[in-house]
């Protein structure tokens, strides 16, 4: 009996490590055939070639798309991070008439689909003169991050001691120094988890990237990635394909990989407790 | 040490000092609004007012090419002669999203909960289990989208090779291009791609049971399946009931993916894409706002609902 068990746990933890891991597997190791390697479908490439990776990069602008993504990422994070970090000290930490209905409507906008502001948001963004322009996705991007920073800020900023803000108020000190020059530090983990979350969020964003981008050099990643096209409409460049697939995961599955724990906890700080 | 006293508002034996604190207190909650003003003003910009702008356009017959230009045609959109009401296209899409939402979300609970199970298992190869799961969730869509497209080929993918190779198949599958596989193909990625996030959640309450629970099934000496059934199951129920909401949420708005593997296909298109190709690509501002007004409210409706439940479960409980 207790052998059996032994086998079907085997057995069981082996599948899912082969069904989650093997996907990725299989464009890394796409990504470092040939042309002709392509068609036989073994694991280990015949004849690895880095040709995929540099045509990326020659012929396609990738290295500008990568660029791009970067930059709308980083300034997604940033804005959201200060944002929501003193959003959460007065939404935590202070007690005031209406507070629990403005929690309720900051949750509500994390439903909504992005479709629904996308008529409105396409009006907005033309109206500020950013269409086809990055600065428009590090605006439309804020709406899908900033309900959750604020929302798992909140659940972390309320676990702070109530004395070190007390000490704080004696010494005349203000509500942003004290959020950023005090309560920052101690909640350096549940920061790095939410900015990583929304990274992830703004780094993988489809929709508004590709509605508010025109020219292939404003195209982030995901957009790249999805509308790359070879010679013919009918041949996919699927070498460069997967090599490009591989470049915007490898950086993101290490990230993951390596802050589980802290990532873990924000998910579920958000989703289980709220 | 009297003055610090007065300024903080607290006596020594820590009672608070009434009209110092009331003073003080409306100073914080002003402080507090001004904290928050940012945040407020920024979410009101990027979500409230473009969804009522969505709202407002849906009531009119506006067109991308030319926004000024616009009138009222009030429930036109909605119950006109060409309505999405009568909109055989919108209906599709609305059963597409349907079934994918129904299907995934099933599939994911039910693979999650034997993830999470496994996971939760005391041994000595768990914290490579976790981070082998998490390699899905952190793969971008899109990428899932494609990586998954070229094992799919009909031609040249592996699953095609593999099945034929095992005698399984006899001719390979156009798994994205046929109509009445294509969908089954999209439900695969999204699980492949999502039971991660829904085991993590399961894993979550599943750590929260208190341990003397099995513990004392463990001295009666009841059988595993019964524990799981009568003492694990209805502690963490809640725990999924909320996940399940949450991903119906997300399955019902899906779009990258759909947009990725099929393209605009009408057989797997989803009530987001249908939205997106009605403002985009025949840039009818109006009737996509229309249809985009009925996805929000279709999905407001499912919250409001979800959360009764779910509140009136936890007062019960």
């Amino acid at each position: 009996m207790k052998a059996l068990r032994r086998i079907g746990y085997a057995a069981a933890a082996t599948l899912l490590v082969f069904v989650s891991v093997f996907p990725l597997l299989y464009a890394i190791s796409s990504s470092l055939k040939t042309r002709t390697g392509l068609f036989s479908p073994e694991l280990i490439p015949a004849e690895p070639t880095l040709a995929n990776y540099v045509s990326l990069f020659r012929e396609q602008p990738f290295a500008h798309n990568l660029l791009n993504s970067l930059l709308v990422a980083g300034g997604v994070v940033a804005l959201s991070l200060v944002l929501s970090l003193m959003a959460a000290w007065a939404l935590g930490r202070v007690s005031f008439r209406g507070r629990g209905a403005l929690l309720m409507t900051i949750l509500a906008a994390s439903m909504f689909p992005q479709v629904a502001v996308l008529s409105g948001m396409f009006e907005l963004v033309r109206w500020l003169g950013l269409y086809d322009h990055l600065g428009a996705l590090l605006i439309a991007d804020l709406m899908l991050t900033l309900p959750f920073t604020v929302w798992v800020l909140v659940t972390f900023m309320r676990q702070l001691p109530k004395e070190l803000e007390e000490a704080a108020a004696m010494d005349g000190v203000g509500p942003l120094t004290l959020v950023f020059r005090i309560f920052m530090p101690l909640l350096w983990p549940a920061v790095v988890a939410t900015g990583l979350l929304a990274f992830i969020a703004a780094w993988n964003e489809f929709l508004f990237a590709l509605t508010f981008t025109l020219s292939t050099e404003q195209r982030t990643v995901p957009v790249a990635i999805a509308l790359i096209s070879g010679s013919s409409s009918f041949e996919l460049p699927w070498g460069a394909l997967m090599a490009a697939s591989v470049i915007v995961t490898l950086p993101l599955v290490l990230l993951v990989l390596l802050f589980q724990r802290l990532i873990v906890s924000g998910l579920t700080q958000g989703a289980v407790k709220g | 040490m009297e003055l610090t006293h007065t300024a903080t508002g607290v006596t020594p034996d820590g009672s608070p000092v009434p009209a110092a604190r009331a003073g003080l207190s409306a100073q914080r909650r002003r402080r507090a609004w001004w904290m928050l003003a940012p945040m407020l003003v920024v979410l009101a910009a990027v979500a409230g007012w473009p969804l009522l702008r969505t709202i407002f356009f849906s009531l009119t017959d506006a067109h991308l090419s030319s926004p000024e230009r616009w009138q009222f045609i009030w429930l036109e959109n909605y119950i006109g002669r060409y309505g999405l009401v009568l909109d055989p296209a919108w209906w599709g899409a609305v059963g597409n999203t349907l079934v994918f939402a129904l299907l995934s979300v099933t599939l994911e609970t039910l693979l999650g909960l034997g993830v999470a199970l496994l996971i939760n298992q005391p041994s000595r190869v768990r914290t490579l289990l976790r981070a082998a799961m998490l390699v899905p969730w952190a793969i971008p869509t899109v990428v899932s989208a494609k990586m998954w497209s070229w094992m799919l080929h009909d031609q040249f993918g592996v699953v095609n090779h593999y099945l034929l190779q095992w005698g399984l198949i006899h001719t390979p599958i156009a798994w994205t291009a046929d109509p009445s596989l294509a969908m089954f193909a999209i439900v695969l990625v999204d699980v492949w791609k999502t039971t991660p996030f829904m085991a993590l959640l399961i894993l979550a309450a599943l750590q929260m049971v208190p341990a003397d629970c099995y513990e004392a099934a463990r001295v009666d000496g009841v059988p595993a399946f019964t524990v799981f059934r009568r003492i694990t199951l209805p502690l963490i129920a809640p725990g999924i009931a909320v996940a399940m909401v949450f991903r119906m949420l997300d399955a019902l708005r899906v779009f990258d993916l759909i947009y990725v593997m099929t393209s605009n296909s009408r057989d797997t298109r989803s009530m987001s894409v249908f939205v997106r190709e009605q403002l985009i690509d025949f840039q009818q501002t109006g009737y996509g706002s229309a249809a985009a007004t009925l996805l929000f409210f279709t999905i407001a409706a499912i919250t409001i609902v979800a959360m009764r439940v779910l509140r009136s479960r936890e007062a019960d409980a």
